[in-house]
């Protein structure tokens, strides 16, 4: 059986000559349908990036993306189609401040999908029913605190039936009370069997949806294995450590 | 930010200190009023026993306030601001667009745009960089030598060219500096929704650089407004011309306070009219709505 993304001995630095960082380095990692694979790690252990890479903003010096099958970092393919099978959703939401929550949704099914008007804003107002934010459709983002904004941007990436769904702390910039209503959402999510590439900091959710945790340390999985494993009884000293500081 | 009065929330008494308080800051403002009026006051009676006082004054006051020349000369002096609102609103438009398209080949990244980003970056250093009075007599004297059959030789044609050709330098670095001034996170936005280069740059980049620098593209519509009176170094007869046309012979310098008078009733209402677009726009992420934004103490 096929992964529906499998990355190998990916490579990605920034920077020139002397200046130039490794951000990963040799890094392997699959992710099976249906699966939630949460990686965790300090800061600058490459999560975001990693997350960059999957979704095509990167551009990687070495290595393989496949997804279903299909080598997705070859340059000759159109990165637009590959990203609109995939989600991301960001920290800083992004949302466009310049439409309502309603064009937010609909513009990547309207340029990208063809759908028409009609069927994308009946699609988009579904969507933002779903994450809560159906009373709020003609809002613009900045009428919306951080945790509707968060979860209009899910909605967002939702909307386009993606096969992966990536997530870049998404809970990171959000005040303390509103960090539930996403995690809420995304828990919801992995129920109904999405799959998910979660970057986080928050263990408990890490331990309540993963089904696999990935620690990076240094640019590529330093342990992985289940919740239980990585974050219950970690093997490896870096990932003690890691776990140590955070408590 | 607005002050909050007492009657809005019928149920709150306001405690002893808070009466205090209130009544301190109303003599505050009585007292700034009365500062205001009185130093009004003080510069306006200088000012006006300054320049009254002046030697100078009434001959002055005759060769440049004379109303009676003021009505006559009006019809001519307002046709030709007739000729200076058209040019404007010419090279306004015409200006806007090159403009944008400009700013826009010059920040894309498409190869095949490459010669087109040259070029652009070439025209704007020239055109930014070389005085609008040598661009004028440059294209006023300089396009007619080529002889061209095809071009017309009118110096009102030429002019508007010459401030069309500087002004769309201009708006093109304004609109470079609001393209520049979106944050990438919302193309990296754009771009993961599986939208191509051009739509985001369209549908995500554009609206929100556009609004970002309507306030000094509007800056720079006024300043063309105005400086669409150069093209009477020309001949074109426009509002100065008309003016100094009107003054030769008795040497009375009015028409020229006639024409200040009626660039001013066009350029002053329009400055405002954008103030208060920009402002009912509110456009969203405006200052306006950041806590802390109203008056500090």
């Amino acid at each position: 059986m096929t992964h529906l993304l499998e990355l190998r001995a990916v490579r990605k630095t920034y920077g020139q000559g002397a200046a130039r960082r490794v951000v990963l380095d040799d890094l392997d990692l699959t992710v099976d349908e249906h699966r939630c694979v949460v990686l965790v790690g300090s800061s600058g252990s490459g999560k975001s990036t990693l997350l960059r890479v999957v979704n095509l903003l990167e551009e990687i010096d070495d290595g393989e993306i496949f997804l279903d099958g299909q080598d997705v970092a070859d340059p000759r393919l159109d990165a637009n189609r590959v990203r609109a099978r995939m989600g991301l959703v960001f920290q800083s939401f992004n949302l466009f401040p310049h439409m309502r929550v309603l064009d937010n949704v609909t513009l990547a099914q309207r340029l990208v999908h063809r759908r028409p008007r009609a069927e994308a804003e009946e699609r988009a107002e579904a969507m933002l029913r779903r994450v809560g934010l159906g009373h709020k459709v003609s809002a613009y983002p900045d009428q919306l605190s951080g945790g509707e904004q968060q979860r209009a941007a899910i909605a967002r990436a939702l909307v386009s039936s993606p096969e992966l769904l990536l997530l870049d702390e998404v809970t990171s910039a959000l005040d303390p009370e509103l960090v539930g209503e996403v995690l809420d959402l995304l828990a919801d999510l992995r129920t109904e069997g999405m799959t998910m590439i979660v970057a986080t900091h928050e263990m408990g959710f890490a331990r309540e949806v993963a089904d696999e945790v990935c620690f990076l340390h240094a640019g590529a999985v330093h342990e992985r294995g289940t919740p239980e494993q990585v974050l219950g009884d970690p093997q490896r000293e870096r990932t003690r450590e890691f776990l140590r500081r955070l408590r | 930010m607005r002050a909050r009065t007492p009657d809005e929330a019928p149920d709150w008494t306001p405690s002893p200190q808070a009466l205090a308080r209130a009544a301190y800051r109303r003599a505050q403002r009585r007292r700034s009023l009365l500062v205001a009026l009185a130093s009004t006051l003080v510069v306006t009676v200088t000012v006006v026993l300054v320049v009254t006082g002046a030697p100078g004054w009434e001959r002055a006051r005759q060769a440049f306030f004379d109303p009676q020349r003021a009505w006559e000369v009006l019809p001519a002096v307002a046709e030709g601001l007739w000729l200076n609102l058209r040019v404007w609103v010419v090279a306004s438009v015409v200006g806007l667009v090159v403009g944008l398209l400009l700013a826009v080949v010059r920040t894309s990244k498409v190869p095949v745009l490459f010669p087109g980003r040259v070029a652009a970056t070439v025209y704007v250093d020239v055109f930014r960089g070389v005085p609008l009075l040598l661009v004028l007599l440059l294209v006023g004297f300089g396009l007619p030598a080529l002889r061209l059959e095809w071009l017309p030789t009118s110096g009102a044609f030429l002019g508007a060219l010459a401030i069309v050709l500087t002004y769309t330098a201009y708006l093109a670095e304004v609109f470079r500096a609001g393209i520049e001034s979106v944050h990438p996170s919302q193309v990296a936005a754009a771009r993961s929704l599986g939208l191509t280069r051009g739509q985001t740059t369209r549908r995500v980049v554009l609206p929100q650089a556009v609004r970002n620098v309507t306030a000094p593209l509007a800056n720079n519509l006024v300043s063309l407004q105005k400086d669409s009176g150069l093209i009477s170094i020309l001949g074109a007869v426009d509002a100065i011309r008309a003016a100094q046309i009107a003054t030769t012979g008795d040497y009375n310098f009015t028409p020229y306070v006639v024409a200040g008078v009626l660039f001013l009733l066009v350029s002053i209402p329009l400055t405002r009219a954008v103030d208060a677009y920009s402002a009912r726009q509110g456009w969203r992420g405006s200052l306006a709505t950041v806590s802390g934004g109203g008056d500090i103490r």
